[in-house]
């Protein structure tokens, strides 16, 4: 297999080639604004090493920040309307009713609630109200809205109605894009309902970004399928991710801690991602990242779906260094450095400086940081291992030492000794971990449903085999599928020993799937 | 008389408070306080009446939420519910009601009280009957005083409605009034049985409502002042720092419908190289000392964030968080011999005497 690995950061957009499981060849070009630019710089960087003339190249895979900036800056954002099937429940708390003022008032086209939704137990709350559906879907072409986001009480258990009013707005609103509350997952109608929100909110986005992506494979000559990475570390088909943006939302962390994997050949580590402005530090278990099973805001907005759990903090290697009192970030150079560092003749104290200085890289000029002592460097340098000491410890579910895996352009600042870190790992190509995370990622399927009345194990094997048709519906090989994740969790208050079971199982693209375009 | 108004302010500290004397349970009261906003930009207001103000003939409502979370947070609180269980009490018993109060001052109950208060144009009677969360009908200040536990209305969202009107015992109650809310799908919201204001005078734990916004706003406060909430919340509340730490280890469980576990603390500063354990029943009920049990329920035991203030709840406190363990006073309802019967170690399967942190 040859595949193309890419990453699209907000600073650089850095691609490998993998042939057979080697990283063959690792560039880096600046991502452009129209993100098509760095990517088509990228591909001639490679063009430039020969490989690509070896031979068939299997997949593109790119993982983009894109999506997650658009809501955070607010930009390029796509009217939704809301559907919500649930009435009478819940109606004081319409969709968008915690979002942030002015967040709303860019997305919403307009709320609508009808009859519908189930119990936890699968029978239905009320019966579907599809003349109501079909009156929302005709009021919503009126109002000129394209995009549109369905949500139904304990969607995740039964989505019968959430598909059922998907297909009359197709009737009815053709070429709307419909996002569906049940493909994003979890419980908690809220918090589902926003990711929707936000998933439609980015139709146009999606679109036109993953054209762009498209275009610039062509571009280049190449003729391979694209995937798109996710946030759990797995790839899905274009057409998915043009579907499901959201889920590409943590892409680029995610990116980073599968290449980590991948690279030193640990399944289970703690993953520390230098970059120039920020640290990610999440860890891996059975070479995935940990997801995060709690709230997660984006942009303002409450959101609960597949993330990675992970935190991010202002250390990196365009870091601004202060003393009296000592200081490390958040402000950073970032992609400035080259002209901003004193190493590289400018006036900003970074961390970089120190570590040019203390003589852990070798880049600028190093008479330049030469009178920086070797006490005050000592004082940095513990200050940056204390921060990522804190993070990893915070990170962590379980005591005990776990090795760590230090990746990014910035993973020199990681000391070689951390307080409950059994060793520090560094591995060839880490700089480009998140390409090489983008290359090598998988498909994945996921349940997370509320069983009754069966035994742990018959409910845990009936969840497993729900995702593995998922998985296998995604894109994946099911031969090659594995079970990553199995997580069940007795619920208080529910009669007849009910139990929620999560299970993820991932599998290798699967050869048909790389075939058809 | 004139009755204090509560403001939308109060209500934001109320949420913090009553997430913190959930001691651990009673749900968040996330969904109830975004409801309660809403209302507030309608421009509905509530006001708060002190128990002591009403009369002994006064009618009074209690109401709570019942079910499993879970599909809380599927069929989301609407708060005209509450107010329709109110209502259908009134038409079943021809009572008028004075005001409405909070049968659980601790988690998402709290803010009950307020969604019906503010629907009827009623003031909200500033008293509960657990002073906290408790996971049963007769851990409650009126069960321990042999108040009659009947009638109880509970009322679905669809329209359904059903009144338990007569039952021997609260444990009755609570088997009879739970088989109609799994019926429901898991969620009812009830009124309890209607209290005179006699009653609530004798037996109402007072004042809960004030205590909870007070110590929502300390945390708050310091929150926006950079301050330690901690210290913040023990200078308007006479309560105990028990520990400080992070969080080792948590083991949970689910029995006969509770969940229940234990999480292991180390210690840090003061607490370094002692190890605390708390177990819990939905709510925190002993924490363990090396060993030793140094606080229990009636006592409240409440786990903090210890940078943030806000409590931690059982169902999702996890590894390597840093907690407070504090104790706040118990209500004395609580701490008479058949107080302890209802409420104390050995209402939980625990073979301890009862020991509160605040003896002297």
């Amino acid at each position: 297999m040859r595949r193309i690995g890419i990453d699209v950061g907000g600073t650089n957009t850095d691609a490998v080639l993998i042939e057979d499981g080697q990283v063959t060849a690792a560039v880096k070009a600046p991502t452009s604004e129209d993100v098509t630019g760095g990517i088509l710089e990228a591909f001639a960087q490679l063009k430039a090493t020969c490989v690509l003339y070896g031979g068939r190249i299997d997949a593109v895979m790119i993982g983009t920040t894109h999506f997650m900036n658009a809501v955070v800056q607010r930009r390029h954002l796509t009217k939704v309307g809301a559907l919500r099937l649930g009435m009478p429940a819940s109606a004081s708390l319409p969709p968008f009713c915690d979002w942030p003022p002015e967040l709303a008032r860019q997305v919403e086209g307009g709320v609508w609630m009808v009859e519908g939704g189930h119990e936890y137990d699968g029978r239905p709350f009320m019966p579907l109200d599809g003349a109501g559906v079909r009156q929302a879907a005709r009021e919503m072409r009126a109002k000129g809205l394209r995009s549109v986001a369905i949500s139904a009480i304990f969607s995740p258990l039964d989505p019968s109605h959430e598909r059922a009013a998907a297909a009359i707005i197709a009737q009815e609103n053709p070429g709307a894009a419909v996002t569906c509350s049940c493909d994003l997952g979890r419980i908690g109608l809220l918090e589902r309902e926003n990711a929707g929100l936000l998933n439609a909110a980015l139709a146009d986005l999606a679109q036109d970004t993953v054209a762009a992506f498209e275009a610039a494979i062509r571009g280049s000559g190449l003729d391979a399928p694209l995937f798109i990475t996710q946030n759990d570390g797995t790839v899905a088909e274009a057409a998915q991710a043009r579907r499901l943006p959201v889920y590409s939302f943590a892409s680029g962390a995610t990116n980073s801690m599968r290449g980590g994997a991948y690279l030193s050949g640990l399944a289970d580590a703690m993953v520390v991602d230098v970059g120039g402005t920020t640290t990610d530090i999440g860890q891996l278990t059975n070479g995935f990242p940990r997801p995060a099973n709690a709230v997660v805001r984006i942009g303002g907005v409450r959101t609960l779906f597949r993330m990675p759990d992970l935190i991010s903090i202002g250390l990196g290697g365009g870091s601004h260094v202060a003393f009296e009192p000592l200081q490390i970030g958040p402000l950073s150079v970032g992609y400035r450095l080259l002209k901003e560092g004193i190493a590289f003749g400018g006036s900003q104290l970074t961390a970089s400086d120190i570590a040019i200085a203390a003589g852990l890289i070798a880049i600028g000029d190093r008479t330049l940081v030469a009178h920086l002592d070797k006490a005050s460097r000592a004082r940095v340098l513990a200050e940056a291992g204390r921060m990522i000491e804190e993070s990893v410890d915070a990170v962590k579910t379980a005591a005990g030492d776990v090795p760590l895996i230090a990746v990014g352009g910035g993973a020199f600042l990681v000391p070689e000794r951390l307080e409950g870190v059994s060793r520090v790992i560094r591995v060839r190509h880490g700089d480009c971990a998140n390409a090489v995370g983008a290359a090598i990622a998988q498909v994945s399927g996921e349940v997370d449903q509320v069983f009754r009345d069966l035994p742990r194990a018959a409910a845990i094997a009936k969840a497993a085999g729900l995702a593995e048709d998922r998985a296998v519906a995604a894109g994946a090989d099911r031969a090659t599928l594995q079970t990553v994740e199995t997580e069940d969790i007795p619920i208080a208050y529910l009669p007849g020993n009910s139990m929620r079971v999560r299970v993820r199982v991932v599998g290798d693209v699967a050869a048909a799937a790389g075939a058809r375009r | 008389m004139t009755l204090r108004e509560i403001t939308a302010d109060d209500i934001e500290s109320l949420a913090v408070g009553a997430w913190i004397l959930g001691t651990g349970g009673g749900g968040s009261p996330y969904l109830g306080l975004l409801n309660m906003r809403r209302l507030y930009a309608e421009g509905h207001r509530v006001r708060l009446m002190p128990a002591v103000e009403l009369a002994d003939d006064d009618w009074v409502a209690a109401v709570s939420n019942m079910g499993a979370p879970l599909v809380g947070q599927e069929r989301l609180t609407d708060s005209r519910t509450i107010a329709r269980a109110v209502a259908l009490m009134e038409a079943h018993t021809g009572y008028r009601f004075r005001g409405i109060m909070a049968l659980e001052i601790g988690g998402g109950n709290s803010i009950q009280p307020l969604m019906a208060a503010a629907h009827l144009k009623r003031p909200v009677i500033d008293a509960d009957m657990m002073g906290r969360a408790y996971p049963e009908a007769q851990m409650t200040s009126v069960a321990v005083g042999d108040l009659k536990p009947c009638p109880l209305t509970t009322v679905d969202v669809r329209g359904l409605e059903a009144i338990v009107d007569k039952v021997p015992s609260w444990k009755w109650m609570e088997r009879v009034s739970r088989k109609i809310c799994v019926e429901y799908g898991s969620i009812a919201s009830t009124c309890k049985a209607p209290r005179t204001g006699r009653e609530v005078k004798r037996w109402g734990i007072h004042s809960t409502t004030t205590k909870a916004i007070l110590i929502g706003g300390a945390v708050r406060e310091a929150q926006r002042t950079h301050c330690d909430p901690i210290a913040a919340i023990l200078a308007v509340e006479p309560g105990k720092v028990l520990y400080r730490g992070k969080v080792r280890d948590v083991e949970r469980r689910t029995t006969e419908g509770f969940l229940r576990g234990r999480t292991q603390l180390e210690g840090s500063g003061d607490w370094r190289g002692v190890a605390m354990r708390i177990e819990f029943q939905n709510e925190w009920i002993v924490a363990w000392l090396d060993g030793e049990p140094i606080a229990m329920s009636p006592d409240l035991i409440c786990v903090l964030d210890s940078v943030s203030g806000e409590a931690i709840g059982t169902e999702t406190i996890r590894y390597g968080q840093r907690v407070a363990v504090i104790a706040l006073p118990p209500p004395p309802v609580f701490l008479t011999p058949k107080g302890l019967a209802h409420v104390g170690p050995r209402a939980f399967g625990y073979d301890i005497d009862f020991k509160s942190v605040f003896a002297a």
